[in-house]
């Protein structure tokens, strides 16, 4: 007998686990994915987790060209640290971040997918532009930057037990967030970096502000062999407009963007801003794909 | 005196005790706060004391040996720009702020971000006043 109809709004997203194994050690990784078409991965920022990119997923104008999808990087959202975890302190690296996304890829049989990444993501693009250019389509660095200038030179306070670490991180990224955004997707987004385990947020910015300084080799971008778009948020002071510009014109032919009204956190603090500035690049990559 | 309050300033910061203690969503979510802070605009400080999540008092300054957890320290015109009703980009945030190089944060700061929510709301109550 089949299922019957739902009778209530049923989301086009589909969560599915991946088994890949990642630094040696077996890895279930949770996914979700909408569309048909142009594979398109997505990844989430520090300390938080797919369901930044739910309205992406939902986004009828997009999935109708493109087949999104975004993982939970191990540790985050629905995908479990590995094996032995309670006995390590996470720390994210530039290598381990690679091979997590090539691995992905390959798992899925994705064929040159368009790589869209935010922040950590952002930066991970860059490396990936240098390294693997002919692995993907075309690569988007959201409030992404081969360096950023820090406000704060310890980040011990975001992983101590005498201090909540999903209040503190909750409140120190609200200020990320644009005045502009309106305030359901705001606190979407903040509720995602309240729930983060003990010690992640921290862990990944090891490679946000230490392992991830690429500003002696972004220069050998070769963005003939994949194109390279950038786009910040004009309220970032994370990544700033000019961090990002600093990169891009290191750069030959990198495309950037400063985008209005937004933060540090565009596709899920307000999606419909950062579809202005998205639509437009998608369109741009898949009419060349045709050509 | 240059970085001096201006009286409009001055009536602002003193009118946070009025706007935190009067939301009690606010006073609710900062209960379990209780300390003593120094907000400084250009040359004028002001004391700010906390008590279970109220606006206890703010006193201004100058003080002679008074003891704060820590202090937030801007240009008049910065926390002005701050308390605007839509911030230009740098000036959102406390912490934007002070990565801008135009406000400091100094003295135990795990106390504040320990209620960080909280205290953010506290120093941004004249921009909701003005709203």
């Amino acid at each position: 007998m089949a299922d019957p109809e739902p009778r209530a709004p049923l989301e086009p997203i589909v969560g599915r686990y991946l088994r890949l194994t990642l630094g040696g050690r077996p890895c279930r990784v949770y996914f979700e994915e909408a569309g048909q078409g142009i594979p398109l991965v997505c990844l989430h920022t520090a300390g938080a987790d797919n369901r930044q990119y739910r309205h992406l997923l939902n986004d009828a104008g997009i999935t109708r060209d493109y087949r999104v999808l975004a993982f939970d990087m191990p540790w985050h959202g629905k995908s479990l640290p590995p094996l032995g975890w309670q006995d390590e302190e996470y720390r994210l690296t530039t290598a381990g971040y690679i091979e997590t996304i090539l691995t992905f890829c390959d798992a899925m049989g994705l064929e040159r997918p368009v790589l869209l990444g935010c922040s950590i993501g952002g930066k991970i693009v860059l490396e990936l532009a240098r390294l693997h250019p002919d692995r993907f389509c075309a690569l988007i660095g959201v409030e992404s930057a081969a360096y950023q200038p820090p406000w704060y030179d310890d980040t011990g306070f975001l992983h101590r037990p005498d201090l909540h670490g999903g209040e503190v991180a909750g409140a120190l990224m609200a200020g990320l967030i644009a005045p502009q955004s309106p305030s359901e997707t705001r606190w979407d987004t903040l509720w995602g970096y309240m729930q983060g385990g003990p010690g992640v947020f921290k862990g990944d910015l090891w490679f946000y502000r230490v392992d991830g300084d690429f500003r002696d080799r972004v220069g050998e971008i070769d963005t003939s062999r994949c194109p390279l778009y950038l786009l910040t948020g004009e309220y970032d002071f994370s990544c700033t407009p000019d961090d990002t510009r600093a990169t891009a014109e290191k750069i030959p032919g990198a495309r950037f963007t400063v985008m209005r009204e937004i933060g540090h956190f565009p596709m899920s603090e307000n999606p419909a801003q950062f579809r202005k500035y998205l639509a437009p690049v998608l369109d741009e990559i898949r009419a060349a794909r045709r050509g | 005196m240059i970085g001096a309050v201006s009286d409009d300033t001055h009536a602002r910061i003193l009118a946070i005790a009025e706007t935190v203690n009067g939301d009690v969503d606010l006073v609710r979510r900062g209960r379990h706060c209780s300390t003593t802070f120094l907000l400084e605009a250009g040359d004028t400080s002001y004391l700010v004391r906390v008590r279970e999540g109220r606006i206890a008092s703010i006193e201004r300054g100058p003080f002679l040996m008074r003891p704060w957890t820590f202090a937030l320290r801007a240009s008049a015109d910065a926390w002005c720009r701050f308390w605007e009703p839509v911030p230009a980009p740098g000036y959102h945030d406390l912490f934007a702020m002070k990565k801008l190089g135009v406000a400091s944060v100094d003295g135990d700061i795990i106390p504040l971000l320990t209620h960080l929510r909280y205290l953010k709301d506290v120093i941004a109550a004249p921009r909701r006043a003005a709203a």
